[in-house]
C-alpha cells in the first residue's frame, strides 16, 4: 500500500488509502490531487497527492517548511493551491469558501474567541448553523462533557488552563459533526505531560466518532503514536505515506529513514546489487529485490555506501581492543542510548537495557556488532 | 567576663545597619514624586487660579447664559458623528490590514500621522477652498473634517486593540465554523476590540470637545468657539463654563474608562489605555 512517490518530482504519485481504514465507515473520503502552490520562488507544495479513506487519521510529518501546514490550510480553504483539486466525498471543494466547507479546525494557537464562555464557544458553529437556543445548548453541554470540561462550560478562556482551551477548542470543531476535522500541531503549545493526555483523548474521540482527520505535526512521536498512516512530507511533497511500524521499518527514503526516529549511518561497501559488507559482517540489503520493498536510493550497485541502522539493530560489549570506545550515556528509563566513536570518527548510537550500560561507562573499550540481517543502504554521505 | 556581643558571634554589624539605607534602587521612586508633584502643581494651579477669578457667581450664571447649551450640544452631537463616522472607517480598514496586508501598516502608520503633522489651519483652509457651497454652510462638515483630524489617535488605539489579539486565527476559527465576514466581525472581531474601540472613543470624544482652531476658521460656534467669544463679553462666565466643561469632559472619559475596563476584565482583557492594550491572559498549560 506504501507508495512512493513524488521522487523525481516530475510524476505525482497518489497514496492510497488501506482497503479497510481503522475508522468508521460514516467518514468521509478526502483526496488532494496534485497540490501545487508557490509563494514567490518558494514551492510550498509541488504535486501533492494523498488519498485518505473515510474514518482515517493521516498524519502529514515533516521539518519546517515542508509544506505540511500549506497543505492543511488548503484543505480548510483558509489558502488556495496554485493547481490541484482537494476533493471531499468525490466533490472538488477548491472553490468553496472556508465557511461552507464543514471542516472542523483545531489551530496550533489557542484560538477559542475571548469574550465568549466554554459553552457559548462550543455552540458557536451551531449559532452560525441557526441551531435553536436550546439545543444548542444541549449540544454543547454534551460535548464539553466527552471532553471532560463539563464543569468549566461558564468559564471564559483566560480562566482556562492550555490543555483545557485546546479540548474546548476540539469540541467546538467537533459540534458541528464536520466532514473533515483538522488539527494543525494543536499540542504544540503544551507542555508533556498535558500533550501525552490530549493526544491520547484526541484518538479516542477521533475513532469514536469516525471523523476523518488530518493531523499535522513535526513531532514524529505525536505522529506515530495517532495515526493510522503517517505521510513524511520534504519540499512540499510526500515522500512517504505509510502505516507507522512500516514507516518506521521499512523507510522508502533516506529522509524518511533519518526523520523517522533514530538511525545511524555505517560506512560499508556494496559488494553487488544485493550484499553489503558492514561491520566486516555481510548482509543482504533491504530492497533491490531483496527484502521486498523498493530500493532506497536508485542506482546503488557496487562501491562505498552508507548503512542505515536503527540503535536497536545493533549490539555492543565490553571489549579489550574492540572497535569502538564508549563516548558518552543517556538514560531514556528501561533503556541506555550508549554512544560510541567508531574508527574513522564515525560515531553510533547503541540501545542497551539499562542495567546492562552500567557495565560500559565512557572510556570503556568496545566491540560493535551488527546481527547478519536485512540492511537500508544509501548513498555516502560526503 | 566579657558579654557576648553579636560581632563576637560571627555577624558583622555595620555602623548604620539599624538605619534604611537608600540604595540607588529607591532614586527613582523618590524622583517620581518629585516629577508628580510638579505635574500636579503645573496642573493644578492654573485650576485653582481659573477658579477663584469665576467665583460662585460665574457658575450660577453659566448655564443661563445665551449660547451656552446650544454651542455644548453642538459639540457633542459633532463628538457623536465623528465617532461613528471614525469607527465606520477605521475598523474595517485597520481589520483589513491586519488580516490581508500587514505589509502595509507601517505606511498605513505614516499617512495617518499626517494630521498631527500638518497645521489644522492648514487642513481647514485647504477644505474650505475646495468644499462646495452647500457643504461649507453645514455643520456635519466639521464632523468630517474632525474625522480626520482624530485619525492618528483612532488608528493607533484600534490598532494596538488588534495587536493584543490574534484577529488571523480568530477570523479563521470563525470561518471553519461557518461564520461569514459580518458574522465574524459583529460577534468575534468586535466584541474583542471592545477596549480599543473605547480608548478611541475617549480621545475622539476629548479631541472633538476641545477643537477650537478648525471651528472657528469654519464659522461654526462649538463650545470651545462659544467659550472664546463670550469671553469678551463677560470672562468669569467664560472661565467658569471652560472649567466645567473640563469636568464635564473628565466624568465622562473616567466613565467610559470604567465601564469599559471592568467588561475588559471579565473577559481576560486589560486595562483600558489609549495607545496600548493589555493582552488576554491565561493560566498557563
Amino acid at each position: 500500500m506504501t507508495a512512493k512517490a513524488n521522487e523525481t518530482g516530475a510524476t505525482a504519485g497518489v497514496h492510497a488509502p488501506p482497503a479497510a481504514a481503522s475508522g468508521s465507515p460514516e467518514g468521509t473520503p478526502v483526496s488532494l490531487r496534485n497540490l501545487t502552490r508557490a509563494f514567490g520562488a518558494t514551492k510550498a507544495l509541488d504535486g501533492m497527492s494523498l488519498d485518505i479513506a473515510p474514518g482515517e487519521l493521516v498524519a502529514l510529518l515533516g521539518p519546517s517548511g515542508c509544506g505540511k501546514t500549506t497543505a492543511l490550510r488548503i484543505v480548510a480553504g483558509f489558502e488556495y493551491a496554485d493547481s490541484g483539486e482537494v476533493l471531499v466525498n468525490g466533490k472538488d471543494v477548491s472553490g468553496v469558501p472556508a465557511a461552507r466547507r464543514d471542516m472542523g479546525m483545531v489551530f496550533q494557537s489557542y484560538s477559542l474567541f475571548p469574550n465568549m464562555n466554554a459553552l457559548d464557544n462550543v455552540g458557536f458553529g451551531l449559532r452560525m448553523r441557526k441551531t435553536a437556543a436550546a439545543q444548542r445548548r444541549r449540544k454543547a453541554a454534551e460535548l464539553l462533557d466527552m471532553v471532560g470540561l463539563s464543569a468549566q462550560a461558564g468559564q471564559y478562556p483566560h480562566q482556562l488552563s492550555g490543555g483545557q482551551q485546546q479540548r474546548v477548542a476540539l469540541a467546538r470543531a467537533l459540534a458541528i459533526e464536520p466532514h473533515v476535522l483538522l488539527l494543525d500541531e494543536p499540542l504544540s503549545a503544551l507542555d508533556a505531560k498535558v500533550r501525552l493526555q490530549l493526544r491520547e483523548q484526541i484518538r479516542t474521540l477521533q475513532q469514536r466518532l469516525g471523523t476523518t482527520t488530518i493531523f499535522v505535526t513535526h513531532d514524529q512521536e505525536e505522529a506515530l503514536s495517532m495515526a493510522d498512516r503517517v505521510g513524511v512530507m520534504r519540499d512540499g511533497r510526500l515522500e512517504q505515506v505509510a502505516d507507522p511500524s512500516e514507516l518506521y521499518s521499512r523507510p522508502a527514503t533516506a529522509f524518511v529513514a533519518e526523520f523517522v526516529g533514530t538511525m545511524n549511518r555505517l560506512p560499508g561497501e556494496l559488494a553487488g546489487p544485493g550484499t553489503v559488507t558492514v561491520l566486516g559482517v555481510s548482509c543482504a540489503v533491504i530492497g533491490n529485490g531483496g527484502a521486498g520493498s523498493p530500493a532506497i536510493e536508485d542506482g546503488l550497485t557496487s562501491g562505498p555506501v552508507d548503512v542505515l541502522v536503527r540503535p536497536e539493530g545493533l549490539t555492543v560489549a565490553a571489549a579489550e581492543g574492540g572497535n569502538g570506545i564508549v563516548s558518552g550515556r543517556t538514560f531514556l528509563g528501561a533503556i541506555t542510548r550508549v554512544a560510541v566513536l567508531l574508527s574513522g570518527d564515525t560515531e553510533v548510537r547503541v540501545d542497551l537495557a539499562s542495567a546492562a550500560a552500567l557495565a560500559i561507562p565512557p572510556g570503556t573499550s568496545v566491540q560493535v556488532g551488527l546481527p547478519p540481517t536485512p540492511v537500508l543502504v544509501a548513498r555516502r554521505q560526503q | 567576663m566579657a558579654t557576648l556581643t553579636p560581632a563576637a558571634a560571627g555577624q558583622v554589624i555595620s555602623p548604620d545597619n539599624s538605619k534604611k539605607r537608600r540604595g540607588p534602587q529607591d532614586r527613582p521612586a523618590i524622583w517620581r514624586w518629585v516629577i508628580l508633584l510638579i505635574a500636579g502643581v503645573y496642573f493644578v494651579v492654573p485650576l485653582y487660579a481659573a477658579l477663584r477669578f469665576a467665583g460662585l457667581s460665574g457658575f450660577k450664571d453659566v448655564f443661563t447664559t445665551p449660547g451656552f447649551g446650544s454651542s455644548l450640544w453642538l459639540s457633542i452631537r459633532l463628538a457623536a458623528v465623528t465617532w461613528i463616522v471614525s469607527m465606520l472607517l477605521m475598523i474595517p480598514t485597520t481589520v483589513y490590514v491586519h488580516l490581508r496586508m500587514p505589509g502595509l501598516r507601517r505606511l498605513l502608520e505614516g499617512v495617518t500621522i499626517l494630521p498631527i503633522v500638518i497645521p489644522p489651519v492648514v487642513l481647514i483652509i485647504g477644505v474650505l477652498q475646495v468644499m462646495p457651497l452647500a457643504l461649507r454652510a453645514s455643520v456635519w462638515l466639521l464632523a468630517l473634517e474632525y474625522v480626520i483630524l482624530a485619525m492618528p489617535f483612532a488608528y493607533r488605539a484600534l490598532d494596538a486593540g488588534l495587536r493584543a489579539i490574534d484577529v488571523k486565527t480568530l477570523t479563521e476559527a470563525a470561518g471553519s465554523l461557518g461564520a461569514g465576514w459580518l458574522s465574524t466581525m459583529w460577534r468575534v472581531i468586535l466584541p474583542n476590540m471592545r477596549t480599543a474601540v473605547t480608548a478611541a472613543t475617549i480621545l475622539i470624544v476629548a479631541l472633538v470637545l476641545g477643537e477650537f482652531t478648525m471651528a472657528s476658521l469654519d464659522l461654526k460656534q462649538t463650545f470651545p468657539v462659544w467659550i472664546v467669544l463670550f469671553d469678551q463679553e463677560n470672562a468669569q462666565i467664560s472661565v467658569a463654563a471652560s472649567i466645567f466643561a473640563l469636568f464635564v469632559t473628565w466624568v465622562f472619559l473616567m466613565l467610559i474608562t470604567v465601564i469599559a475596563t471592568r467588561q475588559s476584565r471579565r473577559t481576560g482583557g486589560g486595562e483600558v489605555t489609549l495607545f496600548t492594550v493589555a493582552p488576554q491572559q491565561t493560566i498557563g498549560n
